[in-house]
């Protein structure tokens, strides 16, 4: 699904990824966790497209195509997701116009004909009660005025409709209490098949107790300094990264 | 001494004086003889005036526009009539400036409610008695030289009235078409909504594909706790001058609410004044789409003369290409005008590196104990959020359609007549020529 070799990444002259090697089969979850400004985020953004990061060496695969010479809506459109970790707010385009727009688009790329109207609203009405949202949020423009955890399941709805392959979800679970963590989980888990693959970043080993990884690693200082099973989540939970970062800087 | 750009206009006066409305009205033949006088004396406006330094007319100068006559052939056909003329509204449509019976839609107006021709009112004395005082009774022949020159000009108009306590069913448009090659249209118009009546209005300016001066000058006086929306949808041909003036007394308690769409045109500017007596309210809104070499130019003044006073004002432009939008708005608290609560916002987006938004909020405020609060800004679309949508699968083209457009729908979205809103919303979609608005999606 993606490979990605030996990653270098910076913005300026400020390296921030430093050699990122990762390998996610179909179906994998994978958690990263890290310190915050290890470079986490930088990873989604530049795996979903986002302009300002300079590519200094290496590479990422997506089904068998470079992904770095995507344009970002292309990736969209192959089905790489970024759920933000910041959603932003876009007053005056509503939530169901961009889900169309999105959805259309998407199908137009695969040589389909646009959804028919009656079959998008059952579609979209369905994982809005899988969401637990109310209707309304359809008709409000995309996450205006909504609060941080209605963001959070926007970003997991608009995943619900898109059904990509490679879920990128970037600290969804920050700023969620855990009734909307367990509903975020089951629409994520709801989501899991044996040909979509996700890479969870997260602080917290609590989502992992609602969506299980196969692997987690650990970011730090723009490197993945370990990975493991699930257990590794536990133990990092347990004893913070200060052992990782120290046996990191022995090394 | 006439100004150069208005000679032509002073010299040719008396071959037109006339011919023009009101003639057996003593009180307007003394004010058109002012007007003349007034603008014999400043012509059009310059730059060195401070109200109109970002608007350069003297154009003006170098192409003479003959007065407008009235056309005898009906030049408009049913179909373009369409695409302007409200279903379900009274409508009162002026051609070249001259009432026209024919594509007026008057019938079975609420008794008490009056929509004429102002010519023809002015024939008549009882409406010439409601006219007095009010034609040059919102506005001063020296506010500025299009005033004077509209003073001296207008052939005709509408008079509106409303009497006191009746809320009108339907809207009531006004509608402006321009048809002829370089000429001028000068028309005045009148709305009276006695106290407690209520009323909105639509105020359309259109025109064939010909170059024109259209130079309109409204004046609406607002009764003690009336309430009246007056909408301005100026759509003039690509090549017109279009200079509108709309200035308001508003009483006790009234409200006042203008929504102003300024969309065509190639050298437009709005006059928006209005004068706010005890806890009354206004609100102004702008939208004002730029594109090619088009200027358009933004003026508001709010007077708060009494206290508790309310204003609202959100002017928003989206230029593209060499085009050029001006917002000037200016909020005079007086002294005696306590408690009041003003709002100012202009926001400008610049779609291209030539485009230029210029802003000046300007507060005067005189009285101690006030909220007043403004907010300018020019920008460029937001990057964070071209990348959200991209990374929702609309390309980059599209993103950028999509955001500009929901940057003016606000104000569209304002508009609560459907119809209006319709018609206003194909206004703008035109101007926005891309493939990515899906009307069907909005
Ligand atoms: N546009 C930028 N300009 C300068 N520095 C940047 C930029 N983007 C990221 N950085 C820096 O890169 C580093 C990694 O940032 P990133 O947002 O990827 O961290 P993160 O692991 O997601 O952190 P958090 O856990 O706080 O979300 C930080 O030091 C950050 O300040
Ligand atoms: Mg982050």
């Amino acid at each position: 699904m993606l490979s990605i070799k030996n990653l270098h990444v910076s913005v300026g002259d400020k390296p921030i990824l430093k050699g990122i090697n990762l390998e996610i089969k179909p179906g994998e979850i994978h958690a990263i966790m890290g310190p915050n400004g290890s470079g986490k985020s930088t990873l989604s953004h530049i795996l979903s497209g986002k302009s300002g990061y300079t590519v200094t060496e290496g590479s990422a695969t997506y089904q068998g195509k470079d992904l770095l010479e995507m344009p970002p809506e292309i990736r969209a459109r192959e089905g790489v997701f970024l759920a933000f970790q910041y959603p932003v707010e876009i007053p005056g385009v509503s939530n169901v116009y961009l889900l169309k727009a999105a959805l259309n688009s998407i199908r137009k790329h695969h040589g389909q004909s646009e959804v028919d109207a009656m079959d998008f609203l059952t579609l979209v009405k369905g994982k809005v009660r899988l969401l637990e949202m109310d209707e309304k949020f359809l008709y409000r423009a995309v996450n205006e005025g909504f609060s941080g955890g209605e963001k959070k399941r926007n970003e997991i709805l608009q995943m619900a409709i898109l059904e990509p392959k490679l879920c990128i979800l970037d600290e969804t679970d920050s700023g969620l209490d855990i009734d909307a963590l367990k509903i975020v989980s089951e629409g994520v888990n709801s989501l899991r098949s044996p040909d979509r693959s996700f890479v969870m970043v997260t602080h917290y080993q609590r989502l992992l107790d609602y969506i299980k990884p196969d692997f987690v690693h650990v970011l730090a200082n723009g490197q993945i300094v370990k990975s493991g099973g699930a257990e590794l989540a536990l133990e990092l939970e347990e004893k913070g990264y200060s052992w990782l970062e120290d046996a990191e800087a022995s090394a | 001494m006439a100004k150069a750009n208005s000679s032509a206009y002073v010299e040719r006066y008396a071959d037109v004086a006339s011919s023009l409305c009101g003639q057996t009205v003593p009180w307007l033949q003394q004010q058109r003889a002012d007007a003349i006088l007034q603008f014999t004396e400043y012509g059009f406006p310059a730059i060195r005036d401070e109200d109109w330094r970002y608007t350069n007319v003297s154009v003006l100068d170098k192409q003479h526009f003959a007065m407008a006559q009235k056309s005898v052939s009906a030049v408009i056909t049913a179909d373009w009539l369409k695409a302007y003329q409200l279903v379900d509204a009274w409508s009162l449509v002026l051609v070249d400036g001259y009432f026209s019976a024919e594509h007026s839609v008057l019938a079975d107006l609420p008794e008490g409610v009056t929509v004429m021709s102002l010519a023809k009112a002015l024939q008549d004395a009882q409406y010439a008695t409601v006219l007095e005082g009010k034609i040059n009774g919102a506005v001063s022949q020296d506010e500025n030289g299009f005033v004077a020159f509209n003073g001296a000009y207008f052939v005709d108009g509408v008079l509106i009235h409303v009497p006191a306590k009746l809320q009108v069913s339907k809207p009531i448009q006004v509608l402006h078409i321009a048809t002829q090659e370089l000429t001028a249209i000068n028309t005045r118009s009148v709305i009276v909504a006695d106290e407690l009546s209520e009323v909105q209005l639509i105020e359309t300016f259109a025109g064939l594909e010909c170059a024109y001066l259209s130079v309109a000058v409204t004046e609406v006086f607002v009764g003690q706790n009336a309430n009246v929306t007056l909408h301005k949808v100026q759509v003039e041909s690509e090549k017109a001058i279009h200079f509108g003036g709309t200035y308001v007394k508003q009483a006790r308690d009234a409200r006042f609410r203008h929504d102003n769409f300024a969309l065509g045109g190639v050298l437009v500017r709005s006059d928006v004044h209005t004068d706010l007596d005890y806890a009354s309210e206004c609100e102004l809104n702008g939208l004002y789409l730029g594109v090619k070499r088009q200027h358009i130019d933004n003026h508001t003044r709010i007077n708060h003369l009494k206290p508790h006073g309310i204003s609202r004002q959100l002017y928003k432009g989206v230029l593209d290409d060499r085009a050029r939008g001006v917002f000037q708005g200016r909020v005079v608290v007086a002294e005696d005008a306590q408690k009041t609560d003003s709002q100012m916002n202009n926001r400008n987006l610049l779609l291209s590196s030539d485009a230029e938004a210029d802003t000046k909020p300007q507060l005067e405020i005189y009285a101690d104990d006030v909220k007043c609060a403004h907010g300018v800004t020019v920008g460029q679309l937001d990057e964070k959020s071209i990348f959200y949508l991209q990374s929702r699968c609309v390309d980059e083209e599209t993103a950028r359609n999509m955001l500009t457009f929901a940057f003016a729908n606000e104000m569209v979205d304002k508009v609560k007549i459907k119809s209006l809103h319709d018609l206003i919303l194909g206004q703008v979609l035109t101007r926005f020529p891309q493939e990515g608005i899906n009307k069907e999606w909005l």
